[in-house]
């Protein structure tokens, strides 16, 4: 080609920036038409940590539903022959053949500290297998069930994957079943100051002047109570004679009271902000209602941020059952949840001869580990547009 | 003495000699997306005593390649290639093959090239004073001691024309005004008796008549000390009135240098002579503009006295009230079809005005009255909420962020027809409108599924101005609607909504900082200062015989986009008076 001709083709061009800038998005079609929520979809895609917590996070409360199906036994059966039994091991094969099994107990007794003591029994095989026939139970209380997940193949052998407590229950049954309780207080409580937060927050951030002051101080009064003192004498307040199902509700209201707090300074927050972006403004000079400037166009904006606040308070809510539970104030046995679980290791000398009784403890770490990590890659996923 | 008490300072150069050669320099920044090539073999030149101008707009790499010089290229970035030379007395050193970290670089950084930035209050340690803050590259690359540093700052802020710099001295940076800072920033920037000065955008954020005084201040220093100044800006105006040489680049390569003169009257490149026509275009009144209505056309909008005092409790227990006026007995015409511009500096009450036009803003006392279509007074300041919605149909805004006044969670469709979905119209019919209006501001039909955040700057602002056109009002309110787009772009959408006002017998209040955006599109101009309306007129007589000593001072202070009339040299000052 010519250099003239080169010259004219210059020409001819388009130089103007929009001709040849790509916009921020236009890289595939895909993301042009993408909405907040499959944006936020993908930015919260490459968190891996978060995505992998979101997994486990689903796992623990697919498992806390179906526990009567998952955990092996009754929570609540005692065995007398059992107690503080250790945690057995899994074995597939007998003589190398194939059969999954685990080892019965012995007992020995130890000649100085005259204590029983209970010995993997190599000789005793107990076979074991998925979905066995097991004594009836109520599913969710819908119908009745003869199938459990995995269990011995003859009911009634002793099978402690986790060990025995005290009473020779199951620990690893009851930690299913106390991640019922234990997991769904923390929605339930998260459920109670989400509707307090949203509501007290709202009306403080868009209405402002002195409702906005009234709200706030309030805030910071509860703020300024220390919790646990607080819980201690509501809970003391609880009637013994209550059952154990008001006594829930009742623990999970005391523990949203403080909750909703940091909610509503996060909705008040946004507000604030957005009540000046210019976009709310254009949606006023639009003709639109007050009603739908807040539901259409204030709203999308913060719903994900609330969402991401809710998941980093669920784990709060956790941590506040376990603790008041652990004291002795919150949830009583004959309920099962972590809290309570726990304190079967509150005397050091059940830990020191059954150290498998902390298990449950683990079980909150990973629980509110997992809910952190999984708030913290929604926080970050929360505002799509930020870069 | 000053000459001894830095080190490395050559002692005495000749006049033009290079003093920092650039040469084939390659800024890469590996992204996710693939590695973007920020500056390409970028070859330029600064000249002891000289101004080298780097032009181009938005992303075209002017920025990347001043901080690749100082080796501070933010991260995933790094120099791919080329060289940076930088001649001193005895020796040459090569930038780009020093660590960024290492001694040798940081002796150089501050002391020998020292760079200031666009925003004053962000490069500027809000905690620390003032004094203190211009005191610590003093610390790090000469042997005063302390009392002698204060000495030579106090010395600096003298030279940088900061009044009553002994108290100043001892004052933060929220004390002091935008130009102010920027004055302290190179107070900072010159500590050390730099041998070149890189200023990237140093004016952008300031208004005209700072940004004129801060460019005389620079070359005034430039003058005295021989140094060599590289000057990053987008504006043709500042280019022409400073440059000694320019370099335009595009899309991180260098498309055409040379001296000034010949870059603004013998442009090779496509690129610059789009550049310099664009500016050159807003020199004058758009050829397409509509006569202006005469006197005698009815009105649309009369404002009266139109006052807002803003009230803000300080003290403990907000016992000390402070007040504001931010707009004090405004009043004007707008006639039906006319375009009248509102021009004045950041503070001056412009927007305030315009958006209690709509009563987005509250007044806090005058009136404002609209005509509708058939000649009905109807009394703006005194609506009741269900009035004012009414009348919003009629009277709409363009607002100047495209960004932030577009919801990023609706689609085109859902933005550009939210009016009219309020207004009750059907599914069906707004889709056709919407794509009507597409059309009418120059956008495919096929956007409409898109959300905001597929769309550039210039796009975004023609979807705010199809919103705002979507129930045919009568009057719109401009608000620095072309601010913040680049020069290219600014002509177009002008032109687009003189296309628009010529079709659809629209009458605009277009409230701008930029002098030239308002001579080129509006009918007559009122300028603002400090709340009031100083002086309001056609635009061609105030622009050519300005009456108020305000109006000749912003005029004067506009750069020309012209090397052969340079006017900022020749500017004429407006010293405020005493009282108030």
């Amino acid at each position: 080609m010519s250099a003239q001709h080169e010259a004219a083709a210059r020409d001819e061009h388009d130089w103007s920036v929009e001709a040849w800038r790509p916009a921020p998005d236009q890289r595939t079609a895909a993301s042009a038409t993408a909405s907040q929520w499959r944006l936020m979809w993908w930015k919260f895609r490459r968190h891996r940590l978060a995505m992998v917590s979101g997994v486990v996070v689903i796992v623990i409360y697919l498992l806390a539903l179906f526990a009567d199906f998952v955990a092996p036994v009754d929570p609540n059966l005692t065995s007398t022959r059992h107690t503080y039994a250790p945690p057995q091991s899994i074995g597939l094969f007998v003589d190398g053949a194939w059969l999954p099994h685990v080892n019965g107990y012995k007992v020995e007794i130890d000649p100085i500290a005259v204590r029983r003591t209970f010995v993997e029994d190599p000789e005793k095989i107990v076979p074991i297998g998925l979905f066995v026939r097991s004594e009836p139970y109520e599913f969710l209380g819908l119908f009745t069930l003869h199938t459990r997940l995995i269990g011995p193949l003859e009911p009634g052998q002793p099978f402690y994957l986790l060990g025995a407590d005290r009473l020779g229950r199951d620990v690893l049954s009851r930690i299913l079943h106390g991640a019922r309780v234990s997991m769904s207080i923390g929605l339930v409580g998260v459920a109670v100051s989400l509707g307090l937060g949203v509501l007290l927050g709202g009306i403080s951030g868009y209405h402002g002047g002195w409702v906005d002051d009234a709200v706030q101080r309030l805030i910071e009064l509860l703020k300024a109570i220390p919790t646990i003192p607080l819980w201690m004498g509501l809970a003391a307040a609880i009637p013994a004679t209550w059952s154990p199902l008001t006594v829930y509700f009742a623990i999970t209201v005391l523990i949203s009271l403080i909750g909703w707090t940091s909610l509503a300074r996060e909705v008040r927050g946004r507000f604030l902000s957005m009540k000046s972006e210019d976009f709310v403004t254009a949606a006023r000079l639009d003709r639109a209602s007050e009603l739908r400037v807040i539901m259409r166009h204030m709203a999308p904006s913060f719903v994900s941020h609330i969402i991401a606040t809710l998941t980093l308070a669920i784990p709060a809510m956790i941590l506040a059952e376990t603790a008041l539970s652990f004291l002795g104030i919150g949830l009583r046995a004959p309920v099962v949840s972590w809290g309570v679980l726990l304190q079967e290791a509150q005397n050091v000398r059940a830990v020191a001869t059954a150290p498998w009784l902390l298990t449950p403890g683990l079980a909150v770490v990973i629980a509110v580990l997992s809910l952190n990590f999984l708030g913290d890659g929604l926080r970050d996923a929360a505002d799509p547009y930020a870069d | 003495m000053i000459d001894a008490v830095c080190q490395g300072r050559p002692m005495h150069d000749r006049e033009d000699d290079p003093v920092l050669e650039v040469r084939g320099l390659s800024t890469t920044f590996d992204l996710r997306t693939g590695p973007l090539h920020a500056v390409r073999d970028a070859s330029f030149t600064v000249r002891r005593g000289r101004t080298l101008c780097i032009v181009g707009e938005s992303g075209s790499g002017k920025s990347v390649a001043a901080r690749s010089i100082l080796r501070i290229v933010p991260s995933p970035g790094r120099i791919e290639a080329g060289r940076i030379l930088l001649h001193g007395v005895d020796r040459t050193t090569d930038l780009a093959t020093l660590d960024a970290r290492s001694p040798a670089m940081r002796a150089i950084r501050g002391a020998r090239i020292s760079m200031i930035f666009q925003e004053p209050m962000s490069s500027l340690s809000p905690v620390h004073r003032i004094g203190n803050q211009i005191a610590e590259s003093l610390q790090l690359h000469t042997a005063l001691d302390k009392p002698a540093r204060r000495a030579r700052v106090i010395e600096l802020l003298r030279q940088v024309e900061i009044p009553e710099p002994e108290e100043a001295v001892d004052r933060y940076p929220f004390e002091y005004s935008g130009g102010m800072r920027q004055r302290a920033m190179i107070a900072m920037a010159l500590a050390c008796e730099p041998d070149v000065l890189i200023a990237d955008e140093p004016t952008t954020a300031l208004d005209v008549t700072t940004q004129a005084e801060i460019l005389d201040l620079i070359a005034r220093l430039q003058a005295d000390r021989g140094m060599g100044v590289m000057f990053i800006t987008h504006d043709m105006g500042v280019v022409a009135e400073i440059a000694d040489e320019v370099c335009v680049m595009f899309r991180g390569e260098v498309v055409e240098s040379g001296p000034v003169d010949g870059i603004f009257h013998a442009a090779k490149h496509p690129y610059t002579r789009m550049l310099i026509g664009s500016a050159a275009k807003l020199e004058n009144r758009a050829a397409a503009k509509p006569p202006a209505p005469g006197a005698d056309a009815p009105p649309i909008l009369v404002v009266e006295c139109l006052s807002k005092r803003f009230r803000a409790k300080k003290g403990l227990f907000g016992r000390r009230a402070v007040v504001t006026d931010a707009v004090r007995d405004a009043s004007l015409t707008l006639r039906r079809g006319e375009t009248l511009g509102v021009v004045g500096e950041s503070g001056s009450g412009k927007t305030t005005l315009g958006r209690m036009v709509l009563r987005v803003i509250e007044p806090s006392g005058g009136r404002a009255t609209y005509f509708d279509a058939a000649g009905t007074a109807v009394e703006l300041t005194a609506l009741d909420r269900k009035g004012l919605r009414r009348l919003y149909g009629e009277m709409r805004m363009i607002f100047q962020d495209p960004m932030s006044s577009l919801n990023p969670r609706m689609t085109v469709e859902q933005v550009i027809g939210e009016p009219l979905r309020n207004d009750g119209w059907r599914q069906r019919a707004i889709q056709d409108r919407v794509a009507e209006l597409l059309d009418l501001v120059g956008l495919p039909v096929d956007v409409m599924e898109r959300y905001p955040h597929a769309f550039s700057g210039g796009q975004r602002q023609r979807i705010g101005i199809a919103r705002a056109l979507a129930p045919e009002p009568r009057l719109i309110v401009a608000d620095e609607a072309t601010s913040a787009l680049d020069v290219s772009l600014r002509a177009q959408v002008l032109d687009l909504l003189l296309d628009i006002q010529r079709r659809m017998d629209l009458s605009f209040l277009f409230i701008s900082h930029d002098i030239s955006v308002i001579r080129y599109f509006c009918d007559r101009v009122a300028v603002m200062r400090k709340g009031e309306i100083v002086e309001l007129g056609p635009v061609d007589r105030v622009c050519e015989a300005p009456e108020h000593p305000y109006t000749r001072a912003l005029l004067s202070a506009v750069p020309r986009p012209d090397p052969r009339a340079r006017r900022l040299g020749a500017r004429h000052r407006y010293v405020e008076e005493v009282a108030s």
